[in-house]
């Protein structure tokens, strides 16, 4: 059995259906990038999976059981800004994770159980390049140090899933292709499974090992709500997949999205 | 130039900031000596040295009736109940609000109840107040606490729903629970806010503690204002009227100065803002 298994889902918003018949099956230790038009409710799956959003209908199970409708430990987020907490430094960030879930009343830890703590998060924050900044606060950070602690907040918990929603969107293009390479190292290292939302396409063909296009293909012109979207391509985008025949060229992708992003434009 | 890009630096500033104080001083000064030139018995402007007396029998002279320093009594009286009042109100404020703001269920429930309390004027139920808890202590903080705490609990609710959703999903994606989420991420993010909110809500709480004492206490800043009203002391009411503002300067600056320093964070996010 699959390790995330999404089986005829649907979302709707009163009358406006957002997204149809999604059905997916995806392996422990896969890298899924979405990507779509604006308002083509690849947010909204991301939402669900998270569990902030319900599904109207069909279910989604991971690692064999169905999701809890609020978020919790099994999956992690990182959000394109505000997901560090403000009023704590760097070091204290990630330890809060670890509090959480030790000290059920007061959410913080003391003496030993506190230093053995802290030794695991130095070694995170090290990870992900923050060690010279442990003692300050997010506001003292550039907006790529603050995306690199929210990563490392999300891993310290062990979440199954971790949840990319445009994480990378505001940085600069070079703070970006830092960002890639600590997110693909991460990835391969902790064996994650990683959820990512974005809008660059590069970006998605350069993490992902494998590739969802929302989009709608059934259009109500007079109904923009009628139909939903779906995932209409679905591709292995890992190096085994990269050679197979049947796969299009980025060139043909590029111009697919191009095309609809004129159309999105267009209405 | 644009008159708009033109900034004044730091001296200039402090002068322009200061000239219209020294402008009102000279008005009063040669308002007050033409008066007294007509009539040196004038109690409407008194001077410089008329008032210097008058505090100085108040604050240095011990009373005569009751051997108490009447400005100092005042002083003590009228600031204690302003802390009670405004204390007791930040706390109710802090624990409504924060309440109010994080969990739905009593949002729904006391929300509406707390809009409507703050729509009462707090002045026309006073009597009330005098008959519920007498003429002493209480009914004076009880009146500021009703005039104050309802506005700290609805600016509470709302900075804590200001708090971006972000932050609490994070947190219980990393295990926490709701009781966590309100002690270790908003309870920290609120306390600078709610010295904001204390802060604006003070002019309000001198308001109320005056009016309290005028009607009835047997001592206070507001009591003796009242009181020698009815002799037209002008030479105690000027003074005593300059102080309470130095106390509210005092106070609203100490509280800034304080939240500066134990809230880093807070203040360079406002700046940036």
């Amino acid at each position: 059995m699959s390790y995330i298994q999404i089986q005829n889902l649907w979302k709707q918003f009163g009358d406006t259906i957002v997204l149809e018949r999604i059905n997916a099956e995806v392996e422990q230790g896969s890298f899924v990038t979405l990507v779509g038009t604006s308002g083509c409710g690849k947010s909204t799956f991301l939402n669900m999976l998270l569990g902030i959003q319900q599904p109207s209908r069909g279910t989604i199970m991971l690692d064999g059981s169905p999701l809890k409708a609020e978020p919790d430990a099994e999956r992690g987020i990182v959000f394109q800004k505000y997901s560090v907490f403000p009023h704590l430094t760097v070091r204290e960030n990630v330890l809060i994770a670890l509090e959480f879930g030790a000290s059920p009343l007061w959410a913080r830890l003391t003496g030993s159980a506190r230093s053995q703590a802290l030794d695991r998060v130095d070694e995170l924050i090290e990870k992900v390049g923050l060690d010279h900044a442990a003692k300050r606060y997010p506001h003292e950070l550039s907006g790529g140090m603050q995306q690199r602690l929210a990563i490392a907040q999300a891993l310290i918990a062990k979440p199954k899933v971790l949840l990319l929603d445009e994480p990378f969107g505001a940085l600069d293009p070079g703070i970006r292709n830092d960002m890639h390479d600590l997110v693909r190292d991460l990835w391969q290292q902790e064996y994650l499974t990683v959820f990512m939302v974005t809008h660059d396409l590069k970006e998605a063909f350069l993490l992902g090992t494998r590739l969802w296009v929302f989009d709608r293909v059934r259009i109500e012109p007079e109904d923009q709500g009628a139909y939903g979207a779906h995932i209409t391509y679905d591709l292995d985008i890992s190096e085994q997949g990269k050679t197979d025949q049947a796969f299009p060229s980025n060139e043909e992708l590029e111009q697919v999205l191009t095309e609809h992003e004129l159309q999105a434009q267009a209405s | 130039m644009r008159i708009i890009n033109q900034n004044p630096s730091k001296p200039v500033r402090w002068m322009l900031g200061l000239l219209p104080f020294i402008v009102l001083f000279f008005i009063y000064i040669a308002a007050s000596q033409h008066r007294l030139a007509e009539n040196p018995n004038d109690k409407l402007l008194p001077d410089l040295g008329k008032m210097g007396t008058a505090i100085e029998r108040l604050a240095l002279e011990p009373s005569k009736r009751t051997g108490e320093y009447l400005f100092w009594q005042d002083t003590a009286s009228s600031l204690q109940r302003l802390a009670m009042g405004v204390g007791i109100s930040a706390l109710l404020g802090l624990i409504v609000g924060l309440l109010n703001g994080a969990i739905p269920m009593v949002r729904a429930n006391l929300s509406p109840l707390v809009t409507a309390i703050s729509l009462i004027p707090p002045m026309a139920i006073l009597p009330i107040l005098f008959i519920i808890f007498g003429l002493g202590e209480v009914s004076k903080v009880v009146l500021i606490v009703i005039g104050i705490a309802p506005f700290i609990m609805r600016d509470i609710q709302a900075r804590t729903l200001e708090i971006p959703k972000e932050q609490l999903i994070k947190a219980q994606t990393l295990m926490a629970n709701s009781w966590q989420i309100i002690l270790r991420v908003l309870l920290p993010q609120i306390v600078p806010r709610l010295l904001d909110t204390v802060r604006l809500s003070l002019g309000a709480a001198w308001i109320f503690l005056i009016a309290a004492e005028a009607i009835a206490a047997t001592d206070g800043l507001g009591y003796r204002i009242f009181l020698v009203r009815r002799y037209l002391s002008m030479d105690v009411i000027l003074p005593y009227v300059l102080w309470i503002t130095l106390l509210a300067f005092c106070i609203d600056w100490l509280l800034r100065f304080i939240s500066a320093r134990l809230f880093p964070w807070y203040h360079s996010q406002q700046a940036k803002s």
